[in-house]
């Protein structure tokens, strides 16, 4: 008897909460109530992400709405004792505002400012049962879209939409729908794109775990407009819980009879099934995961001809993004004039993104087009972290570029962020404070795509090793006069040769690190020099002898012994032979060590005395 | 599954198992659970209310609880909240009273004046 039950204890099990232990709150909530004989009264449901991962494990308590963060397993007594059987709100675990203790959900700043669409049910739901998602009005759009609307009023309504693909790209998903609809070969597919690789992104992954109902009717709405019989989640290995709550929702809806012969007694049959992939970045690119499903290596080819056309075993393939597919069931539900009332001229609705970095907020948020990203990093992610200043921001990923402060009033939109050399991307946001180096995070960046480089065409597979290669000699002091543009060349070449968009992407953190921060790449390559002491070759450390108390502490956790000196003549470090591990500058108690940028002059001659042999 | 009506109908009875999460309750019984009320029978009221509503089939009200309210003679204390009503204080309510409470009060919508100790 459910009705018995008087609270609803939402518990966050978004990967991010995992880690952070909430299985073992669960475990201890269990225990708990049943010691105090009240686990008859109370439904503990594992929800998807709820959003603001920096605060995990959070947990939501219903009727009243409270909204507890960083609770760890010697909170839970307090919880069952004090907030379960006596009622009393543990004031201490909920949000702190200003000047007041924030207990619901809805008032916590975070929340506030957000417009959830596809992330509507995320953290709200119990992912594993499909009455949950129906009695949100789930499955609704595609019922009534298979028995009212012919498939050419579905794409209409989705080409009015203005929905645009949320992986990336931005193409129409209505025009796209179109190309796949008007091929007359069967059968037809639609795959969704679940295999989302940029460091720092989780929307794809959060999104299958959290509603993984939604997606699913998304696909079946797509599915049904385009007329396909089978469809495909693409989804890497590396995220088994998205896997496991996708391939439970297929059986469920089959169970429903949302999926099979004759949905609803019409002629549209369908099914779905999950296919897994191993990880490799450019299996993003739809035709190398087409291959990738087809069981052959996963490398792209070349386009046209495209999937629409021909696809998965040469037949018209839809592949779509997650997000995108999420979406449908709202836009379907709500029509689209309600959709396309939100955002920009060009780019209608809503876009979800990971926010990570050196901001106070980070994790999930979603929010209209169109907004500044002022307003996505200062208000909704809290701003920077205590006492850092905000110097650049990196979107989409690998693929995408830097942005500056300068452009922080630029607003998110395709278009918008195309024209200031980043992109929109699947959507995430890295925030960086004035201790990056951004000549190091161009490299590591490229480090990335050099290693998922599929090695099928030569500018992406020779042409990026060779871009790493001359920005690893920047980072270690070796950078020559005109790396900078020979840098650019190379990158502008590789843009314009490669095969795949991985390729074609892969230059612009480099292109666009240089043309914001241009001063930091000569100050690595002229002065030899790192203005933010982070490459190890570029910066050195000295002891300040007027600050220095000659303790000797710092000589004595000294791993190669290269600091010596006395209590009276104070300690100095032999600079050709330190190794920068930072150990002295922890242990000085006056803070007298630090970084200083720039090669020592003794290191530098030697250097220069090589260079002359 | 096969019509829009059979989905109406998993959806109606799914949402009763979700209208804890909803705010839509017509009434909000608060159960007072400080140290004393649980001492004078709180819980065993609770559970009372809670068993009489799911026996009843009621899923438009809703029970939770409450810190001490001062009234340590008058425990177990029960508001009963109902929008655009006065709010109802019941005093020294058992078993037996909180199922009078819900078939009179909550059911009928007549308040048993001999229980209460305070309405405003």
């Amino acid at each position: 008897m459910s009705q018995n039950k008087r609270m609803d204890v939402l518990l966050c099990c978004g990967s991010g909460c995992i880690s952070a232990g909430a299985k073992k709150l669960k475990e201890k909530i269990i225990e708990l109530s049943k010691k105090h004989n009240i686990e008859n009264e109370i439904n503990i449901i594992e929800t998807g992400c709820m959003g603001p991962c920096n605060l995990g494990p959070v947990m939501t308590i219903y009727p009243e709405g409270v909204f507890y963060q960083k609770v760890k397993v010697e909170d839970i007594q307090e919880i069952v004792e004090e907030h379960f059987i006596k009622g009393r709100p543990v004031k201490r675990l909920m949000s702190q505002g200003d000047n007041k203790v924030i207990s619901e959900k809805k008032e916590v700043p975070f929340f506030q400012n957000q417009v959830k669409v596809a992330l509507e049910n995320c953290g709200y739901l119990n992912p594993e049962k499909i009455e949950e998602y129906i009695a949100l009005d789930g499955y609704e759009a595609l019922v009534t879209s298979i028995l009212e609307k012919t498939p050419e009023e579905v794409i209409q309504e989705i080409k009015d939409s203005g929905l645009r693909g949320r992986g990336g790209g931005g193409f129409p998903t209505g025009v796209k729908w179109g190309f796949v609809q008007a091929n007359k070969n069967k059968p037809k597919y639609v795959v969704c794109n679940a295999d989302e690789g940029d460091p720092g992104a989780f929307m794809d992954r959060s999104l299958l775990e959290g509603d993984p109902h939604r997606v699913l009717e998304g696909m079946l709405i797509a599915a049904y407009a385009v007329g396909a019989s089978k469809g495909f989640f693409y989804i890497r290995a590396e995220y088994p819980l998205a896997v496991v709550r996708i391939k439970n929702a297929i059986e469920q809806a089959r169970e429903s009879g949302l999926l099979g012969e004759n949905i609803f007694g019409t002629d549209f049959s369908f099914d779905a099934e999950v296919r897994m992939g191993a990880g490799a970045f450019v299996c993003g690119e739809e035709t190398a995961l087409i291959n990738s499903i087809m069981g052959m290596r996963g490398q792209p080819n070349p386009k046209p001809p495209y999937p629409a056309n021909s696809g998965a075993w040469q037949k018209p393939t839809l592949v779509n993004n997650v997000e995108t597919l999420a979406n449908l069931p709202t836009i379907m539900r709500k029509g689209a004039k309600w959709f396309s009332s939100m955002g920009t001229e060009t780019s209608k609705g809503t876009k979800v993104f990971a926010l990570t970095g050196d901001i106070k907020n980070t994790g999930l948020v979603e929010v209209p087009m169109g907004i500044s990203l002022n307003d996505l990093i200062f208000n909704i992610g809290g701003g920077m972290a205590e006492g850092k200043k905000f110097k650049g921001v990196q979107l989409g990923g690998p693929s995408g570029g830097c942005l500056t402060a300068e452009d922080l009033q630029t607003q998110i939109d395709y278009e918008s962020l195309k024209a200031k050399g980043a992109m929109m991307g699947s959507g995430g946001v890295i925030v960086m404070d004035d201790t990056k180096c951004m000549v190091n995070v161009a490299k590591f960046f490229l480090e990335f795509t050099v290693d998922e480089s599929c090695g099928k065409c030569v500018p992406c597979r020779v042409g990026l090793k060779q871009m790493y290669n001359i920005l690893d000699n920047i980072t270690k002091g070796k950078g020559k006069k005109g790396d900078i543009e020979r840098l650019i060349t190379l990158g502008e070449s590789i843009q314009k040769l490669s095969l795949c968009g991985l390729g074609q992407s892969a230059p612009n953190p480099v292109l666009s690190t240089i043309k914001n921060f241009r001063e930091e790449y000569e100050a690595h390559i002229n002065d030899k020099m790192c203005p933010t002491c982070v490459c190890t070759d570029l910066y050195h450390i000295e002891i300040d002898k007027d600050k220095c108390i000659g303790c000797s502490l710092c000589s004595r956790k000294c791993p190669v012994t290269c600091i010596t000196g006395s209590r009276t003549e104070k300690y100095t470090i032999a600079q050709v032979d330190c190794i920068k591990c930072g150990n002295c500058i922890e242990v000085c108690p006056v803070s007298a060590i630090d970084k200083i940028p720039g090669m020592s002059s003794e290191v530098l001659n030697i250097a220069n005395n090589i260079e002359e042999d | 599954m096969k019509t829009l009506a059979d989905l109406k109908k998993i959806r109606e009875q799914a949402q009763k198992n979700m209208s804890l999460r909803e705010s839509n309750n017509r009434i909000k019984i608060v159960i007072g659970m400080g140290t004393s009320g649980i001492a004078m029978g709180a819980r065993e009221v609770m559970k009372t209310f809670l068993n009489e509503l799911a026996n009843r089939k009621i899923d438009d009200v809703l029970v939770t609880q409450t810190g001490e309210k001062g009234l340590s003679s008058m425990e177990p204390v029960v508001d009963i909240i109902e929008e655009g009503k006065p709010t109802i204080t019941y005093g020294l309510v058992n078993s037996e009273k909180a199922k009078r409470i819900v078939s009179e009060h909550i059911v009928n919508g007549k308040v048993i004046e001999e229980f209460v100790v305070e309405a405003k």
